[in-house]
């Protein structure tokens, strides 16, 4: 038999194929000519983590599974964005919009379509499902509204997932649920109450027993009304009540189908040649959605492509909801029943509820809130169906107590048998990882890279450190959390306090209390301290040049052939004709290769070289222009319109403002540069809901939003508060700003701080407590007193000029 | 080994760095922190980048443009990345900084 390579083609790029894929190129290397269709635009990425990605937890970026490089590596046709339209299995063709393409083996992968519930106004704008990252990115948009009001309907794993989500985003959030009591299929009623409680305590309103008469609005969106006559508010409603596989492309095929597409425990259809997995599949009468089971099948499927012999017998399902701060675990059947007997264990104080339902000895049923870590081990009990007769008296108190072994969460994972589940995501147990341990894998990382344990949903994360500890006694050291860099072992955050607490002034300080190992830093934290303190310390500390990256160091920006850029201040974007003649005159006597209009409504000059910065700024300074900070992590721009001076619309002037933040805040150094706007009116053509720091002009005043972001990533800016005078406008910008240089990382933009402290933090002492706020603005206009001059005409002069010429030159010598 | 006066120790600052123009291209004379002073080429493997700009730590100097680390000693590049820059003959002797001679000379390499 010839090896030429079989055509496989895959329909669905999610993460059921995406492991199919990866099983198969292990199994097969080579055997298989791959073409992929996905509906979404993407590839795969980790769907079960969209949850943190809509409560701004996670990026988009971190929870890609397969990029580009992996498609390419491994010569996968990547087709996304392109539907299947048809299969014609009888000249075994896939049909898209594009034409036809062949295959030997056939792979469907659809997943299952979110469930509509069939009510007035299921159609209207706003009405948003949650399943792909699309609908994760609709909801992030609509949570920007200040002020906007979401209902989830479905009270099951995902509507509550989205619920906190859009609470994170700041929105007002109500749940809509139908039965008594929130997950019944996967809590029981004590537990489901319990989380109804910790819901309701994050401000999210939970109305169980609701429902949905219709979905109000004209032309989009507007609310909900339930059949008992209340009414809620909406501007957006998701809609979560379930999923239904997604089988319309096998039925039409003529594959057999019940409610999923029929598969056999080689996971075939009734098509030998058509393969299918995941959440569109039927599989003894079952039916799936959660990823445990999906991985399984997918490494069957991928075995019976590869000819190697391998069955999928059907999953026990446990589950935990990804929302941060609630633990939650569920496994199995707790419905009360004659055979069955239940241990139960509540401690109210401490909100923990912890049942066992037990048949037969053996435990069929597990239900834990408030504390989970031993629902694993609970989890390995059922599924292997081991008898507990022996254990029964202190088994609820979890394997840290079973055989009388002390209380020691070290000790409870070293009880656990080889064949305990660990990973629930990958199905990866304990032996598997403390195999890939003694092979080498000695930090969490290595665990990860080489059996995925982990590497999903993360909530074992502790589980395997523990492992690894366990394994390793004393050679392994936990990453407490990431250091600054490798010269100490403290994080960003605990130097920051340290700092302050122990009022460190100078570097050496720091050094010397932070336990440095290296005797003056490095590059990673050296600038980072120097800012520390400066911006703790605007009295005591003395700025170190040389800790200063280039650019700060040089008040220019570096181009990638040695030469600098000069940016000249233009006041809210406001020039004169003398400036620009200066402006026209130095690119001229200092040959100026390029002259450029920067985003930021200034000219930039580009390409000057070192020793002429002194001299071009002495010229621009005698023009009236300063250093632009174009170079600075400190305050950039203020874009502005033109506003009432000269716009029909403008309601402010925009102008006018956008100078006076420029004049009070110029100078400053911040974690990050910091870019800021104003628009005179909300038709914002000062592009102010991407910055940093941006103010909409409305006829009643100002609405300062910030923690926007339009680099790496895009992101629409928040409500911090509305103000009716500049004052107060000037007020709030200069005290959030401060609150960032006391409190963020080095190197953190605005809004990926705000995205770790939360916008309520920063509201309670920026905009609810005026003593906080004017104690904020008062630090900072101290610190102005001592940071807010002109580097330029510090620069500006001969000293300078000589210093940063060449030291000598030997070229001019005579050669011996 | 004969060598050339240069300039004075101060002319650098501490963790610091000047340029001096040779017959073989530019030098980046440092100065750590300890006083000691070493020479290498003002050019990053990598880049090309001007290590005279670098942050000085230790006895090591990180490019400005993509952060590659050179040790000060021996002109290699550190951690992951691989390289060399070519390091000269320098010292001090009485406060002032003095280099090998040959890289004096118009004969640009």
């Amino acid at each position: 038999m010839t090896q030429t390579a079989q055509k496989l083609v895959v329909i669905g790029a999610g993460m059921a194929s995406g492991r199919v894929l990866e099983t198969l190129f292990e199994e097969a290397p080579g055997a298989f000519e791959v073409t992929l269709f996905g509906a979404e635009p993407r590839g795969n990425y980790n769907r079960i983590m969209l949850s943190p990605v809509l409560s701004g937890e996670k990026t988009y970026e971190e929870i890609v599974t397969h990029d580009a490089a992996w498609y390419a590596e491994h010569g996968v046709n990547c087709r996304f964005g392109e539907a299947v339209e048809g299969i014609d299995r009888s000249r075994k063709v896939v049909i898209t919009e594009k034409g036809e393409t062949q295959y030997d083996k056939l792979v469907i992968a659809t997943g299952s379509d979110p469930l509509i519930i069939p009510v007035a106004g299921k159609d209207l704008p706003g009405v948003i499902t949650y399943r792909d990252l699309d609908d994760t990115n609709a909801m992030i948009a609509a949570a920007e509204k200040p002020g906007a009001k979401a209902v989830v309907i479905g009270g099951g794993l995902l509507g509550l997932e989205a619920a906190a989500g859009l609470k994170l985003r700041g929105m007002e959030v109500t749940v809509l649920h139908l039965m008594p009591h929130l997950m019944e299929r996967q809590l029981d009623p004590a537990a489901g109450y319990l989380l109804q409680k910790d819901l309701e305590s994050r401000g999210i309103r939970i109305h169980t027993g609701a429902n949905t008469h219709k979905i109000t609005g004209e032309t989009c969106v507007t609310g909900v009304r339930l059949d008992d006559g209340t009414e809620y508010e909406a501007d957006i409603v998701c809609m979560a009540v379930g999923i239904r596989p997604a089988t319309a492309l096998a039925k039409e095929a003529g594959l057999a189908c019940g409610r999923g597409l029929h598969v056999d425990d080689q996971m075939i259809t009734s098509d030998e040649d058509v393969l299918a997995v995941g959440e569109c599949v039927e599989h003894r009468g079952m039916c799936y959605g959660l990823v445990a089971p999906l991985y399984d099948m997918a490494k069957v499927a991928a075995r019976s492509l590869a000819g190697v012999a391998a069955e999928y017998t059907g999953s026990v399902t446990s589950t935990k909801l990804k929302v941060t701060g609630v633990d939650l675990f569920s496994a199995g059947d707790f419905a009360e029943g004659a055979e069955r007997e239940e241990i139960v264990l509540r401690d109210a104080s401490r909100g923990v509820y912890k049942r066992l339902v037990i048949e037969e000895n053996k435990i069929v049923g597990a239900v834990m809130y408030g504390d989970t870590a031993d629902g694993n081990w609970f989890f390995g009990l059922l599924k292997d169906g081991t008898d507990i007769s022996e254990m029964r008296e202190t088994l609820i108190f979890g394997p840290a107590y079973a055989g009388g072994s002390p209380l020691d969460p070290m000790a409870a994972v070293a009880a656990l048998p080889d064949e305990a589940e660990i990973c629930g995501c990958n199905g990866i147990c304990k032996g598997q990882i403390t195999t890939a341990i003694a092979g080498g894998a000695t930090t969490l990382d290595l665990v990860r890279g080489q059996t995925k344990a982990s590497g999903s949903c993360g909530t074992c994360t502790g589980l395997v450190e523990q492992l690894l500890a366990v394994t390793l006694g004393d050679e392994y050291a936990a990453p407490a959390a990431k250091s600054i860099c490798g010269c100490t072992d403290l994080t960003h955050e605990d130097v920051r306090r340290l700092i302050k607490s122990q009022k460190l002034t100078s570097m050496q300080a720091v050094f010397q209390a932070g336990n440095w190992k290296t005797s003056c830093g490095c590059h990673v934290c050296r600038p980072a301290l120097n800012f520390y303190l400066l911006a703790d310390w605007p009295d005591e500390y003395q700025d170190d040049p040389q800790s200063r990256f280039v650019n700060e160091r040089n008040h220019a920006n570096i181009q990638k052939d040695g030469t600098f850029s000069v940016v000249p201040r233009m006041w809210g974007g406001i020039t004169t004709p003398g400036e620009l003649r200066a402006i026209a005159d130095a690119a001229d006597k200092f040959q100026v290769p390029t002259v450029k209009v920067t985003g930021g409504q200034r000219i930039d000059l580009l390409g000057v070289k070192k020793q002429d910065l002194p001299a071009i700024w002495a010229d621009l300074n005698a023009a009236g222009l300063v250093s632009g900070h174009a170079y600075a992590k400190g305050l950039r721009t203020v874009k502005t319109c033109v506003g009432t001076d000269h716009c029909r619309f403008g309601t402010q002037d925009s102008t006018g403002l956008g100078i006076k933040i420029e004049k009070r805040m110029w100078g400053s150094w911040t974690p990050h540069k910091v870019k800021m706007a104003v628009s005179g009116c909300p038709r914002n053509c000062a592009e102010a809901t991407c910055k940093d720091v941006g103010v909409i002009c409305v006829d009643s005043g100002y609405e300062v939003s910030v923690a926007g972001a339009a680099g790496m990533d895009v992101k629409e800016t928040e409500l911090l508060g509305k103000s009716s005078t500049e004052e107060e406008a000037l007020d709030l910008i200069v005290a959030f700003v401060q609150l960032y240089r006391e409190n963020a990382k080095y190197l953190d933009r605005p809004y990926k701080w705000v995205a770790k402290v939360g916008m309520d933090w920063v509201k309670e002492r920026v905009v609810e407590d005026p003593d906080s706020r004017a104690a904020l603005v008062a630090r900072f206009d101290h610190s102005q007193t001592i940071y807010q001059k002109d580097p330029w005409a510090e620069r500006a002069n001969d000293e300078v000029t000589k210093r940063w010429s060449p030291m000598a030159d030997l070229t001019l010598e005579a050669a011996e | 080994m004969s060598w050339i006066d240069i300039g004075a120790l101060e002319d650098i600052p501490p963790r610091g760095a000047r340029v001096v123009r040779t017959a073989l291209g530019c030098v980046a004379l440092f100065r750590t922190a300890q006083n000691e002073v070493f020479a290498i080429d003002d050019a990053c493997p990598h880049k090309g980048g001007p290590l005279s700009e670098g942050i000085v730590h230790g006895k090591s100097v990180t490019c400005p443009l993509h952060n590659w680390v050179i040790s000060l000693e021996t002109g290699a590049v550190q951690g992951p990345d691989e390289g060399q820059v070519r390091s000269f003959a320098v010292r001090v002797a009485e406060g002032r900084i003095q280099l090998d001679t040959s890289l004096a000379g118009r004969s640009a390499a």
